[in-house]
């Protein structure tokens, strides 16, 4: 399953929701504004740490690069652009977008 | 891959229709087929040929509709989330008794029976919005 969140943790909690839900081995992918979710010193960050052991992380680049982010990522988040975005979904049968 | 592309927010609203946008393209550059893009709720704003962007700005209607028609793809407005907001096509405009319709070139009114088939037709649906 790949879970796809667009919010940024301070502004709703679907990314701590989706971190609690997110079965081992299924991957998150945080778009928009929830690539705040990916960097260093953002409200979520030990629960995104806590999670990369059992979950992949992947952040969308030119989401970040557009808030000025993209120096900022943590370890372990793999960066992917649109069409790594677009090959993370035809890779998990499933999508799922936390809106 | 045959993908379907639901899309549920404005555009200029927050970042759904960009991204929305981005990622059929992509999917058009990676050689998938793109089965349709439904759009519901206040995503049926994407379909106005009334709107007016600074001209520095991206045009996101239009750039929907030179999509559609430079890869012929199936643009789906949902009927009664367009009612709502004002939205209609010559047919629709006759039948409601309304002095003007405001579809954009390339995109359809129709109901959510095509979202329900796009889910089912698609390999996958990646839904878009607020």
């Amino acid at each position: 399953m790949l879970h796809i969140v667009n919010k940024s943790p301070s502004e709703r909690n679907s990314v701590d929701t989706c971190l609690g839900h997110a079965k081992d081995g299924s991957a998150v992918l945080l778009i928009e504004d929830a690539v705040y979710a990916a960097t260093a010193g953002n409200m979520s960050e030990a629960k995104v740490k806590a999670a990369m052991p059992n979950v992949k992380v992947y952040a969308l680049g030119p989401d970040l690069a557009a808030r000025g982010m993209s120096a900022r990522v943590l370890d372990g988040v793999n960066v992917v652009d649109y069409g790594g975005f677009v090959d993370l979904v035809a890779e998990h049968s499933n999508c799922q977008s936390w809106l | 891959m045959k993908f379907g592309i639901l899309v549920n927010e404005g555009p200029y609203q927050h970042q759904a229709s960009d991204s929305a946008y981005l990622f059929a393209k992509a999917c058009l550059a990676k050689g998938h087929e793109i089965f349709r893009v439904f759009f519901y709720h206040d995503g049926v704003n994407n379909a106005s040929r009334l709107t007016v962007p600074p001209a520095d700005d991206r045009h996101i209607v239009n750039r929907w509709s030179a999509l559609a028609q430079e890869h012929n793809l199936d643009l789906v407005v949902c009927i009664a989330a367009a009612q709502r907001r004002g939205m209609m096509d010559d047919n629709e405009a006759k039948r409601q008794g309304k002095d003007a319709s405001n579809i954009a070139p390339a995109f359809r009114i129709s109901g959510l029976g095509q979202l329900v088939e796009a889910g089912i037709q698609c390999d996958r649906l990646v839904t878009f919005g607020d």
